[in-house]
């Protein structure tokens, strides 16, 4: 069985990590991969198309750096997400500055079509057909088709270069246990990267210490762990 | 807001709560309702907004609140979230707006009607409003400048271009029906005329018209 490789620090597991990569970026609140964005910041990746929930607001805290620090530096190309709005509307997030200034792409998609897509991608779909979004601007210029009487949007697959993971627990063969709300988009995320960076709160333990029952996304997913 | 939202649910609805003031009405429903409240983020059966003893750092709200869980609570991750919501169990959505019009039209996701730039917020909205059986509004019936807020048609773009059946405001409770808004329920301290005249779209009366009981 193919075994994920245990790196001894977050440093290590993203130290190849090149330019001009896809990345999908779990998080909602909390179960975000922070430890690794940290790393990927300080490591000087650039040119990166991020897949996340929402733009985050940049970090305050310097031994934090997250999507909205990397967008900030701009490392970041492109990013696809359901928010970009800044929490109030008369101050313009980083985000939305930076894509007025013609320095970053977005991408804006509802929230479940960002998550289908991750899905899909991980599961081997290239596209799907949604009713998010079907008679508003977001799906003008896209493939419509209609079932059973009802309009839907096509929306394709995302397949990324890396998928940043967080979950609580894991094993050496890279079994991941995720814990409450922290779940979000971590188990999607882990399936949708052709390399899969899996940062895990708790020490990890030998393969065999969970019950196959237990595990919510299997170690075949799993490409490195830290 | 939020109290008449939790007391207009239905018992044994499985409801969504938007961010703001939506997500408040979980702690206005009776127990023995049994309503399921579901958030985007995978977790299903939350209560109401956890006080710092009793919330736990991964049980968070759409609003980013710490909530509690009721017996019977599950976590699911995001796209199987987002199935439970496309696949039609979902009863109710009360989500936040911006403007609200009598066609059933609202908008709650982009201040602004400048050339697209796939800039805004529009979080699960729209996978919300393309499903959900019901869309309800919690929105303030007025802007800060004293225009109105619900409007024949929206001025900005929409999030669904129909589907709004009940808007719950700061001073009323106005049903959406055939392409009309009727008052249900207008706020102490208003009169139904005061209401009508603060509403940018012709506003029936209900015959049941009555104040809301706080």
């Amino acid at each position: 069985m193919a075994r994920p490789t245990i790196y001894p620090t977050m440093a290590d597991a993203v130290a190849d990590v090149p330019d001009g990569i896809t990345l999908i970026v779990p998080g909602f609140g909390v179960g975000t991969p922070l430890n690794l964005l940290t790393a990927l910041h300080q490591r000087g990746t650039k040119e990166i198309t991020v897949v996340q929930n929402g733009a985050a607001q940049a970090s305050t805290d310097p031994s934090v750096r997250n999507v909205g620090n990397l967008i900030e530096d701009g490392r970041v190309k492109k990013l696809i997400a359901s928010f970009t709005a800044a929490t109030h509307p008369s101050r313009p997030s980083i985000t939305e500055q930076m894509a007025r200034a013609g320095t970053l792409e977005v991408e804006l998609l509802p929230q479940g079509t960002v998550a289908e897509r991750i899905r899909a991608g991980g599961a081997g779909i290239p596209a799907f057909y949604t009713p998010a979004g079907v008679g508003t601007l977001l799906s003008e210029g896209k493939e419509h088709r209609v079932f059973n009487g009802r309009t839907y949007v096509l929306e394709e697959g995302i397949v990324a270069d890396y998928a940043f993971v967080h979950a609580w627990k894991a094993d050496t063969a890279g079994n991941l246990i995720y814990r409450h709300g922290a779940r979000n988009y971590n188990p999607i995320a882990a399936m949708a990267g052709r390399t899969t960076i899996v940062e895990v709160e708790e020490p990890i333990v030998p393969a065999g210490t969970f019950s196959p029952d237990e595990i919510h996304t299997p170690g075949v997913f799993v490409t490195r762990m830290v | 807001m939020a109290a008449v939202i939790g007391r207009r649910l239905r018992p044994g609805s499985v409801v969504n709560l938007g961010i703001g003031i939506p997500t408040l009405a979980s702690g206005y429903t009776r127990e023995e309702d049994d309503i399921l409240f579901t958030s985007e983020n995978g977790v299903i059966g939350y209560g109401r907004v956890a006080t710092p003893e009793e919330g736990d750092p991964d049980v968070w709200n759409a609003g980013g609140q710490q909530v509690t869980l009721v017996p019977g609570a599950s976590f699911v991750h995001h796209a199987d979230s987002f199935a439970l919501i496309r696949s039609g169990r979902l009863d109710v959505t009360v989500l936040g707006a911006y403007e609200a019009a009598a066609d059933g039209s609202f908008a709650n996701w982009r201040l602004s009607n400048s050339a697209f730039d796939n800039l805004g917020g529009i979080g699960g909205a729209m996978d919300l409003v393309a499903s959900a059986k019901e869309i309800w509004l919690a929105m303030e019936h007025t802007t800060r400048e004293g225009k109105p807020r619900l409007l024949d048609a929206c001025t900005l773009p929409v999030t669904s271009p129909r589907g709004v059946t009940l808007v719950v405001t700061d001073i009323a409770v106005v049903a959406v029906r055939d392409g009309q808004f009727v008052l249900e329920e207008y706020a102490p301290g208003y009169t139904v005329e005061e209401v009508v005249s603060l509403t940018g779209a012709p506003l029936q009366v209900s015959p049941d018209v009555k104040e809301i009981a706080l």
